[in-house]
């Protein structure tokens, strides 16, 4: 994508990139043009692309130790608690892992919904993303299954009757998914089976998410076009590996920290009890991250109807660059998008809250209408937004606002057509 | 393109697609299907148990496909709550009769049919199960009063082999 064809300097190089031309795609990655007012919101695409590594790493150490048996499950995870060498350091980094990567992938999210990182021309990277992220969703929930404690048991339990709520082939597909009659072991080898595939799936997307992003290069804090390469732009090398390397130095601190100093606030004591299928647990709750959707699903007093919203709360990220009808993209031009952002990002927050409280008397209340309000964030006011806000003035360019004119006579052209 | 008349050359193309699909199709199936309860778990569906040392008021708890069954002896008062209810006020309307042959005995899958969770025994609002994992109240005949579960809790297949032993599936 830069603007000359790049010619190894070596013979032997050449040689090389003749045949296959890895050296090209090299030189692509370390000159690419990448806007230089990104602000540390942007780090975490390479935060993530490390919590990914960490996962496929330890998750593989992981899987020469355990057993994927409904008898042996559970003791072999306690057998790499105290027995394999450093195997406690190794299953608390997966097990946290889990947890830093979707803290990573919800800010990665909230920066691309404040800066409209989704809108044209990039709502393939999007999509890709929630993809994604939807991978990560079924991958996380697999592996909690794996250590067959009480919560994997039950999790199990609800998450897969979710789909006995099909009219129907529902009750079929449930046992379908079992192998059995109930979660049992069938279940358990095939959960680990996935377990174990989604990773590398997830790995393919991000080359696609990254390749996709390489196309039209990479929104700014300002969310305006610029010319590639200009002196709005600085090379990838060393200019950004070196800021993401330190955002990622400062991400690995708060990991380390739940790993070597709290390393089970993040789970449930129930899961250190062996499955039982004869006793629920009083109180059950998933994993934190997941905690906003169980609270839309628990809302809505019918089976089928609390299933649907609970998928469409995700699915509906995925329209999401045409519900935003509005030009601008960066929300520091949009004085009310920017207000009615911080209302979301409140609301996703609240039904987290009750999402891990019982749901009963105002808790479910307060989720009921947490719940009302997600949708019409979506379906009302980011269509009606964009014909109705007053946005103040964009920029031409990032050099703009100091120095006076633009590199980019396209945008100059345009002027008058941003200003809302 | 729309005049186009059909050729020998379009016959050959339909033909070779609909062997493909044919081939496709019976290459996919086996994969799915190998998913689906296999003999060997199919081989455990049936259980008996021996109810002799159950005094009434009192639930025991078995395992039969991997599933909890509730076999309670009902005290006469139970028997007579569950058969009082107004057929008309229930959710998913059936009669105590149907889902207690021998009314003494309640033989039912201890699975709530809201997301398969474990109902508690003597708890909630209507004397009978309550499921801890998203409120739903059972009565004493484990049908569905209150809270997201959509049915009653289901009845397995089950008979007296003698006066003292349950066969269930």
């Amino acid at each position: 994508m830069s603007e000359h064809e790049y010619v190894p300097k070596s013979k032997a190089g050449k040689w090389f990139n003749d045949r296959l031309p890895l050296l090209t795609l090299a030189n692509h990655l370390t000159d690419y043009p990448t806007p230089k007012n990104l602000n540390y919101w942007w780090t975490f695409g390479g935060i993530l692309t490390f919590c990914l590594i960490t996962q496929i790493v330890t998750g593989l150490v992981l899987a020469m130790h355990y057993i994927a048996h409904a008898d042996m499950a559970f003791g072999s995870v306690e057998h790499i608690m105290r027995d394999v060498n450093y195997g406690w350091l190794i299953r608390y980094i997966h097990a946290n892992g889990a947890s830093m990567f979707f803290l990573a992938v919800y800010i990665h999210i909230f920066r691309s919904l404040f800066y409209g990182s989704y809108k044209s021309p990039r709502e393939i990277i999007w999509i890709i993303g929630i993809i994604i992220y939807l991978l990560m969703m079924a991958a996380a929930f697999l592996g909690y299954v794996l250590p067959w404690g009480q919560m994997s048991f039950w999790g199990a339990t609800v998450i897969t009757n979710l789909f006995s709520a099909i009219p129907f082939v529902g009750e079929g597909i449930v046992t379908w998914l079992w192998g059995g009659y109930s979660v049992d072991n069938p279940t358990l080898t095939r959960f680990f089976t996935l377990h174990y595939l989604i990773p590398f799936l997830i790995l393919g997307l991000v080359v696609l998410h990254i390749w996709a992003l390489h196309v039209p290069g990479n929104n700014n804090p300002i969310g305006i076009d610029i010319k590639k390469p200009s002196k709005d732009t600085v090379p990838f090398h060393p200019y950004i590996v070196i800021k993401d390397g330190f955002a990622l130095l400062m991400f690995m601190i708060v990991f380390a920290f739940f790993v070597f100093y709290t390393p089970n606030i993040l789970g449930h004591a129930d899961n250190y009890i062996e499955a039982n299928p004869l006793v629920t647990p009083a109180h059950i709750v998933p994993e934190w991250y997941l905690l906003p959707f169980y609270a839309i699903l628990r809302s809505v007093p019918d089976k089928l109807l609390g299933v649907i919203a609970m998928l469409s709360a995700i699915l509906i990220l995925a329209a999401l660059p045409w519900l935003d009808t509005s030009k601008i993209r960066s929300a520091v031009f949009r004085p009310l998008y920017k207000q009615f952002y911080w209302i979301l990002v409140a609301d996703v927050l609240i039904l987290g809250y009750v999402g891990a409280m019982p749901a009963e008397g105002l808790y479910l209340l307060i989720a009921r209408i947490a719940t009302a309000y997600y949708f019409l964030h979506f379906l009302v006011v980011l269509p009606i937004l964009g014909f109705k806000e007053r946005t103040t003035p964009v920029p031409l360019s990032i050099t703009e606002p100091i120095l006076g004119g633009s590199s980019n006579l396209a945008a100059m052209k345009n002027k008058d057509s941003f200003k809302g | 393109m729309s005049e186009k008349k059909t050729n020998r050359r379009d016959f050959l193309f339909t033909a070779t697609y609909a062997v493909g699909a044919v081939g496709a199709g019976a290459v996919i199936w086996p994969m799915i299907d190998q998913m689906n309860p296999d003999a060997s778990v199919k081989a455990l569906a049936s259980t008996e148990v021996d109810v002799s040392s159950v005094d009434p008021g009192k639930t025991i708890t078995v395992l039969w496909r991997g599933k909890p069954v509730f076999i309670r002896r009902r005290t006469q008062e139970e028997i007579a709550e569950a058969k009082s209810v107004d057929i008309e006020e229930l959710k998913h309307p059936e009669k105590d009769e149907d889902r207690a042959k021998n009314p003494e005995w309640l033989v039912m899958l201890g699975v709530c049919t809201h997301l398969g969770c474990v109902p508690l025994d003597q708890k909630g609002d209507y004397n009978g199960w309550f499921c801890p994992c998203h409120g739903s109240h059972y009565d004493i005949s484990g049908r569905i009063r209150k809270g997201p579960a959509p049915t009653n809790m289901e009845i397995p297949e089950y008979k007296f082999v003698d006066a003292n032993t349950i066969k269930i599936g």
